[in-house]
């Protein structure tokens, strides 16, 4: 079983690796922000799978705050590059619906 | 028999799950524009992590762990289309035009919204 989890945490580390070439490659500013995403996404994962592998349970916890996290500096990443401030609220803003 | 049976469901859905992954990273890698590199890491993401987090939790069992995973689960089940709904949102009203089919003799319109970083063409 353990071994499945290798393998499985291994095609995952080479999913971070393409995320990471694409986070480089860019060319705009929201290539970089999804692979970043699909970056912290896939390290939930693999926090998830090493707790799972050996036994460390409280391990758990560390994913479940990093996806909290990941997604609210997700969100925030977003506005700053958009509104070059956190605090407008203006025209076109994503929170709009 | 049962525990056979599970533990089969188990490796079935994180091997699945392993290749959704790369699969989603290969699309992000190599899609042409914007958006269709959005749909590639997008669905595949909610997908590899529901099949991995599915798989964990057949194999920790009803404990307490397995409610934390699932916890895992809902979240990013919710959170993960939310994020590419604002990351596709934020770029349309940005500017960034998808690449159709009819200019694709044309050079990659995502490179507009950036032009001061490459000029250097044309």
């Amino acid at each position: 079983m353990t071994t499945v989890l290798v393998i499985t945490a291994m095609a995952i580390f080479l999913t971070m690796a393409l995320a990471l070439i694409r986070a480089f490659k860019g060319p705009t500013v929201y290539d970089r922000i999804v692979a970043v995403n699909v970056f912290g996404t896939k390290t939930v994962l693999i926090v998830a799978i090493i707790a799972e592998i050996n036994g460390h349970y409280d391990l758990i916890d560390v994913a479940l705050v990093y996806a909290l996290i990941n997604f609210i500096a997700i969100v925030a990443v977003l506005k700053l590059a958009k509104q070059r401030d956190l605090a407008t609220a203006g025209e076109g803003d994503i929170t709009d619906g | 028999m049962v525990e056979q049976i599970l533990n089969f469901l188990s490796i079935a859905f994180l091997l699945a799950g392993g290749i959704f992954g790369i699969i989603g990273g290969i699309g992000l890698l190599r899609f042409p524009d914007f958006y269709s590199r959005l749909h590639a890491a997008g669905i595949t993401d909610t997908l590899c992590a529901l099949l991995i987090v599915a798989g964990l939790l057949i194999q920790a069992g009803i404990a307490l762990p397995s409610i934390k995973l699932l916890l895992i689960l809902l979240f990013l089940l919710f959170t993960a289309p939310t994020a590419s709904h604002a990351l596709a949102r934020a770029a349309i009203v940005d500017g960034v035009k998808p690449v159709l089919v009819n200019d694709s003799n044309d050079p990659p319109t995502s490179a507009e919204a950036q032009a001061g970083e490459s000029s250097s063409n044309t």
